[in-house]
């Protein structure tokens, strides 16, 4: 007799014996239970060419790719392009990218992600904005997928008690708090102490929730020299700035801090030089704008010493160099620094996804969900901690560091152990109000 | 509040509204004479400010100069506009040249995006950061240099409608429209030549406009959206009333900035249109109908 029929028979034997202790109802539910553990067995390989059928995740990307915010939406869609390469070369999991453009609109995107579902859309990403992403987070908890926010700072978002919501960003509270934080240490690493300041916002969720964050935290920061002077807040798609310029540089404070985006910060830029205002420097707390590429690309010069104080990459991590050279691959004449931030975000609310999706073996909504709380990812771009969502679906510990632009593109300043050049401030140019 | 505030930013207002008056001047001349409302006007003239850009960015050619070019052939494009695709619209309902220019406008900017994308382009001449000074006051030379250019092209198209047989027989047409058709005025040639005149107005903004604003292909429903507000807060078919209109609304969005808060710049502009509409309903320089 064979080991096989050995076995068999062993556990017939056992059978009969049991039979016999328990009577027959304790025989059926073993016959019960082990056709049920067939089924289970027999199920779990039959789930294995269906995972292998449905082995691409398909991700809904919405980003503002027209309209005032398309720069950055563009350069947020680099990150999400060179996603599906350097998932697979990385992680191996293959995932399929539909990309929807918001056109830097609240209704569209929430049109676009409602579109993005229907068409087969198991998760979703994005969506720079923090309007367009509290549009979205209301349709993603409607249908119950996954939405990863990449960028969007307003704290609301992962306040209102969303179960499919899921941000890896800072919130503006965190934003602000690390950037006057940062902006204390420039103050000591140049020996400055201005007295005053004028805070200048663009008047959308995310400058809303910037102006609240500034109201509520500097008063208590005793550590800080400064006072504000005066709120000026403008519209984003403001085309001429003139008079917002005019009354900031009549407060004659001493320097500008400023939440703005992109285009704004151009046009703002631009009429500080045709008024001729001098301050010792502009202070971005936590936004966007100044470390963008077309931010160089169209002032030139005029970029230099503008300083961002944002979240930024690790230059030096693996995700980072094999992004950098896909990048490079797919799109020769960009280069990664300009776009760093938003490529990172980017590509890491891709890499959650897949991540959650090859932990999981699923492309359930529900069941990716689920994974995606218990992410914890320390292979990253972006510095910081590991990736752990908290209960609210927001990652937390995500650190700062001030950007100064030199010679036509940002360089780490602060903190001192990742800097890049010493902090210059007041800048060149500096004239005393 | 200082002078020094209030006056730049005064300045800065009247500048800017007289190039906004000659946007809608453009807009005034069309609807005093033909009758039609334009409703791609924003859009020409955004078409108008892609073609500066162009010029500016191929050769070289600084907005001022390419004001020739671009009026030129924004004229003919106007003239066979109202030819080919307006023309047949003239005796039908309001509502079917409103659905007919809107048609317009949207293709206009679509096309804008095919062939620019969304992104927005400006130009970069030497004195785009120059300023002078005023004694206190400082003085945008872009700005100034196209509220100048702004000035000469209204004297121009007010010479012409004022001096010229030409410009004489339009005028005919749009007080008298069965006169001017007996005394054997070739009406439909007229209408084209006015479409034309409002369509090189808006051109010859636009180019004056690239030096104050970076366009994208969406720019066109706003400023069409404030065509209509200065020629009516003017005075629709008034050419001075849109002038006037022009350094109102300049003037008000910068005093609106100024005294209650930059975000509130539009909503100034549109309360005082329902100010003008309320108590002086045909415009301030409008005639009774």
């Amino acid at each position: 007799m064979n080991t096989i029929e050995k076995t068999s028979l062993a556990t017939l034997d056992v059978g009969v014996s049991d039979a016999t202790e328990g009577g027959a109802d304790a025989g059926r539910r073993r016959f019960v239970g082990a056709v049920g553990a067939a089924a289970i067995v027999s199920s779990s390989s039959l789930m294995r060419p269906a995972w292998a059928q449905s082995a691409k995740l398909k991700v809904g990307v919405l980003l503002p790719r027209s309209g005032v915010q398309a720069f950055v939406g563009q350069s947020c869609q680099f990150g999400a392009d060179v996603a599906p390469a350097v998932l697979k070369s990385l992680f191996g999991v293959d995932i399929e990218l539909m990309n929807a453009d918001t056109e830097t609109n609240v209704d569209t995107a929430r049109s676009r992600a409602e579109r993005l579902i229907s068409e087969g859309a198991q998760v979703l990403v994005g969506a720079f904005d923090s309007g367009a992403s509290l549009a979205i987070a209301q349709v993603a908890e409607q249908k119950g997928v996954p939405f990863v926010i990449n960028i969007a700072a307003a704290p609301q978002i992962t306040e209102q008690g969303y179960k499919f919501t899921f941000r890896n960003f800072p919130t503006s509270v965190d934003l602000v708090v690390n950037g006057l934080g940062l902006a204390r240490d420039l103050f000591l690493a140049t020996g400055t102490a201005p007295r005053t300041a004028v805070f200048m916002h663009v008047n959308d969720t995310f400058g809303q929730a910037n102006k609240a964050a500034i109201a509520s935290i500097l008063p208590k920061l005793d550590y800080l020299p400064f006072k504000l002077l005066d709120t000026i807040a403008y519209d984003p798609a403001a085309k001429d700035l003139t008079v917002e310029v005019a009354r900031a540089k009549a407060t004659k404070a001493d320097f500008l801090l400023l939440v703005c985006r992109l285009n704004d910060a151009i046009i703002l830029r631009r009429e500080m030089v045709k008024q001729r205002w001098n301050p010792m420097g502009i202070i971005g707390p936590g936004n966007p704008g100044m470390y963008e590429a077309q931010f160089y690309a169209a002032l030139g010069k005029l970029s230099d010493h503008c300083i961002s104080n944002v979240p930024w990459y690790d230059p030096k991590s693996v995700v980072t160099k094999a992004i950098d050279a896909q990048m490079r691959k797919q799109f020769p004449k960009e280069k990664l620094m300009y776009h760093a931030l938003n490529v990172g975000f980017t590509f890491e609310s891709i890499q959650i996804v897949a991540d959650a999706f090859k932990r999981s073996r699923s492309n359930d909504p529900k069941v990716l969900a689920e994974a995606i709380r218990q992410t914890n990812i320390a292979s990253r771009m972006m510095l910081g901690g590991p990736i752990k969502f908290n209960a609210k679906g927001q990652v937390e510990g995500i650190a700062s560091a001030c950007i100064q632009n030199f010679n036509q593109r940002p360089m780490v300043v602060l903190p001192a152990a990742s800097a890049e050049a010493k902090p210059v401030f007041p800048v060149p140019g500096y004239v005393r109000a | 509040m200082s002078f020094e505030l209030i006056g730049n930013v005064l300045i800065a207002g009247v500048l800017s509204g007289l190039v906004y008056g000659l946007m809608a001047l453009g807009l005034s001349v069309i609807f005093g004479v033909v009758r039609v409302v334009n409703f791609a006007h924003g859009e020409m003239m955004t078409a108008a400010m892609f073609a500066a850009v162009v010029l500016f960015n191929t050769w070289g050619i600084d907005p001022f100069m390419a004001v020739i070019p671009v009026v030129v052939v924004f004229f003919a494009l106007g003239y066979l506009l109202q030819r080919a695709i307006i023309n047949p619209f003239i005796t039908r309902p309001e509502h079917s040249q409103f659905m007919l220019l809107v048609a317009v406008a949207i293709i206009m900017v679509n096309a804008l995006l095919i062939a620019f994308g969304p992104n927005a382009r400006n130009v970069q001449v030497d004195y785009q950061l120059e300023s002078f000074e005023l004694g206190p006051l400082l003085v945008d030379a872009a700005r100034l240099y196209a509220a100048g250019a702004a000035l000469v092209c209204s004297a121009a198209v007010f010479s012409f409608f004022r001096f010229t047989m030409t410009g004489k027989a339009i005028r005919a047409c749009a007080d008298n429209h069965m006169g001017a058709k007996v005394v054997g005025l070739d009406i439909r040639h007229l209408y084209a030549l006015t479409f034309g005149l409002g369509s090189a107005c808006v051109a010859a903004a636009g180019c004056m406009m690239v030096l104050l604003v970076d366009v994208t292909p969406q720019l066109g429903p706003a400023y069409t959206l404030m065509a209509f507000v200065i020629v009516i807060v003017g005075g629709l078919g008034s050419m001075p009333g849109a002038l006037l209109g022009g350094i109102l609304i300049g003037v008000s969005e910068a005093g609106a900035g100024l005294f209650i808060t930059p975000s509130a710049k539009s909503m100034v502009s549109f309360a005082l249109l329902v100010v003008v509409l309320l108590l002086r309903p045909q415009g301030l320089l409008g005639k009774r109908p």
